[in-house]
């Protein structure tokens, strides 16, 4: 067992931090050309150049190309339509119609930025190309925004998606092994045996608990060890103050783990409700959706979660380098989930019935 | 009065499982509580280990109420349930220093105690409790609950799925016990078993039919058993409950109990009967009446 416990989370979190990017790459992406001048060649040379789309198809009509969007083969078909480049010279004002699959709804979005992104380059490059230098003085100044990414300045997505991933393996691992714990005595009669004794509740419970908050910390460690060298995650803040948070944190999930198995007869029981939890939990942490777009029935109910907690307080510290006052908001609310989450586990454990 | 149970009645939603129970057991006494499966020896005893708060009635163990001075009572019984629960993982030595540990005592403490038991099982002390043998098992468990010196041991159902040799030896290791003055009280559907018991409260459907010494319990038995063979048992079992003046017939090893409704019963009328009814190698005999028998009488 003690092996799987430890081998599985590295797993995971060295695959899942691996695949589970918002980046999309590899895009199909073909064309139908009906000017066919240097300047349509030059559009698509630049999507060639891009190493986000894989120009993989040149069709002769768009009725083929959308046979071929039809059969998967391509994601993105872009028109170009005749005359492309003498109405760009004459009227400064010409149309291309961009055709994505949208099966997949957020890497259709994600794919129509990258798109117009080089269609506007293009576009730039070609007023420029075009126009006399006449024109040119009287141009107004572009706007350029230059973005500055803070505490991620490469956009490098494992920055963020490596202490999100690290905090649900930690709560996962703590919430079920707490969880099935105390339901395995039951299931082998042994609660039976130590209740008879005249071992006090408090001093059984924490003896059930305590290895998995050693456990928790553990985990954590290792995890920590593997953002660090294996993804270069950045260690911006205290890792003192992430090791104080998690300290709490294992509280709350331990005591649900224990409210869990006062509920159940059987480990599959125990499973299954550990289980719809940390579905809930993960899909309404932030970490694959940001809470901001969630309906606002929804945040509030995220309010609820402690794995939220846990992500914002070790992105806050890792990448921002947060403070103990800056954490505090969520550490209070983390202190209060444990304290009510193991009150309601310890009175509701019963060594009778 | 080591245990004393008055009126005591527990149900499970429509399952009436004790139903106004009440007996007395003494100090340093064995006393057996007898009947088949379901009969409701499990829900008494957990009762009296305070693992469950009976519907009605009071009961005291050892001195204590069971459901005021429930702590007490943990303190001063030893309980091995039907089930082996004990730690799996554990070996046989570490699981005994386990329990030695929550009731604040060591093994070397009580080892006079469980020293018969102990020693039988000592070769074994670094394997693990879950790869021990059925007989192994039940003798570590009863070390476990005696381990704090306890003034009442419950055994719920110890000789189940034994094999005879270990049941036997069990049996006289409670003696031994019962000797050194713990009170025992233990359940048990094996009727043979019943007889090595001090008293015995016969049990069924969550009620007690009798109360009383073994060898009682058999004398007041109203009427002569005849032990009946004939070639073909099951024909031989139809034939006799066909027979008019037949007071109760069932099978019983290799013969067939049976007992007449009148007084002056002639086994030879009988015999004729069942050659007529074409039995051969008739056998009849009168035979000493079992804990069984008895109770297959009340319970009928």
């Amino acid at each position: 067992m003690l092996p799987i416990i430890f081998v599985l989370p590295i797993l995971q979190l060295v695959i899942l931090s691996n695949a589970a990017t918002f980046e999309i790459k590899n895009i199909k992406f073909s064309y139908v050309d009906h000017d066919k001048t240097s300047f349509s060649r030059a559009l698509i040379e630049k999507f060639d150049a891009s190493t986000y789309f894989n120009v993989i198809a040149n069709f002769p009509s768009k009725k083929e190309a959308n046979v071929a969007m039809a059969k998967g083969k391509v994601d993105v078909i872009l028109e170009i339509p005749r005359y492309f480049e003498r109405d760009l010279l004459k009227q400064k004002n010409t149309g291309i119609s961009v055709a994505i699959n949208a099966i997949d709804g957020a890497a259709a979005g994600v794919e129509n930025v990258y798109i117009n992104q080089i269609v506007q380059n293009f576009n730039k490059k070609a007023i420029v190309a075009l126009s006399s230098p006449a024109d040119m003085a009287n141009a107004p100044k572009d706007i350029v925004t230059i973005p500055s990414f803070w505490y991620n300045k490469t956009l490098n997505y494992k920055t963020f998606m490596v202490p999100g991933i690290l905090v649900l393996l930690v709560t996962m691992i703590t919430l079920f092994l707490s969880g099935m714990n105390i339901v395995r005595e039951k299931e082998i009669g042994t609660l039976e045996q130590m209740n008879v004794t005249p071992i006090k509740k408090y001093q059984f419970i924490i003896g059930k608990l305590f290895p998995f908050w050693i456990l928790g910390f553990v985990l954590l460690t290792v995890g920590l060890t593997i953002a660090k060298v294996v993804f270069n995650v950045p260690i911006i803040g205290s890792l003192g103050l992430i090791y104080f948070y998690t300290a709490f944190y294992l509280l709350v999930v331990l005591g649900m783990g224990l409210f869990i198995s006062n509920f159940t007869d059987t480990q599959q029981q125990a499973m299954f409700i550990s289980w719809f939890f940390v579905v809930i939990f993960i899909l309404m942490s932030g970490l694959f959706t940001p809470i901001e777009s969630m309906p606002m029935w929804a945040q509030y109910v995220t309010e609820f979660n402690p794995v939220k907690y846990f992500v914002q307080v070790t992105r806050m510290v890792m990448l921002k380098g947060a403070d103990f006052n800056d954490i505090l908001p969520q550490l209070t609310k983390t202190v209060i989930y444990a304290v009510i989450m193991n009150g309601l586990a310890v009175w509701n454990y019963k060594k009778t019935n | 009065m080591s245990i004393s149970v008055k009126n005591i009645s527990k149900s499970f939603k429509t399952v009436n499982a004790v139903d106004d129970v009440s007996f007395e057991v003494k100090e340093g006494e064995l006393f057996g509580l007898i009947g088949p499966d379901g009969a409701g020896k499990t829900t008494i005893f957990r009762i009296l280990t305070t693992l469950l708060f009976a519907d009605k009635g009071t009961a005291t163990v050892a001195g204590f109420d069971v459901v005021d001075d429930f702590k007490e009572i943990r303190n001063h019984v030893g309980y091995m349930p039907g089930k082996f629960s004990l730690y799996q993982d554990l070996t046989v030595e570490e699981n005994l220093t386990f329990f030695a540990t929550i009731f604040g005592t060591t093994i070397e403490e009580n080892y006079e105690l469980i020293k018969d038991i102990y020693v039988q099982i000592e070769p074994f002390k670094n394997r693990r409790a879950g790869a021990l043998s059925g007989g192994m098992k039940q003798k570590l468990a009863l070390s476990c609950a005696l381990i704090h010196k306890p003034k009442v041991l419950f055994l719920d159902e110890p000789t189940t799925g034994v094999d005879p040799v270990s049941r036997k030896e069990f049996w006289e290791m409670l003696k031994r016990l019962q000797q050194k003055g713990i009170t025992i009280l233990v359940s048990t559907p094996y009727m043979d078993e019943a007889a090595l018991c001090d008293r015995i409260a016969l049990i069924q459907h969550g009620k007690i039919l009798q109360i009383d010494d073994p060898k009682e319990i058999v004398k007041h038995f109203p009427t002569t058993i005849y032990d009946i063979k004939a070639a073909n048992i099951y024909k031989l079992l139809l034939a006799l409950k066909e027979y008019k003046h037949s007071y109760s017939v069932y099978p019983f090893g290799e013969f067939v109990h049976y007992t007449d409704k009148r007084e002056d019963f002639n086994p030879q009328e009988l015999q004729q009967y069942l050659e007529a009814n074409n039995h051969q190698n008739i056998k009849i005999e009168i035979t000493k009446t079992t804990i069984e028998d008895t109770f297959m009488e009340l319970a009928k």
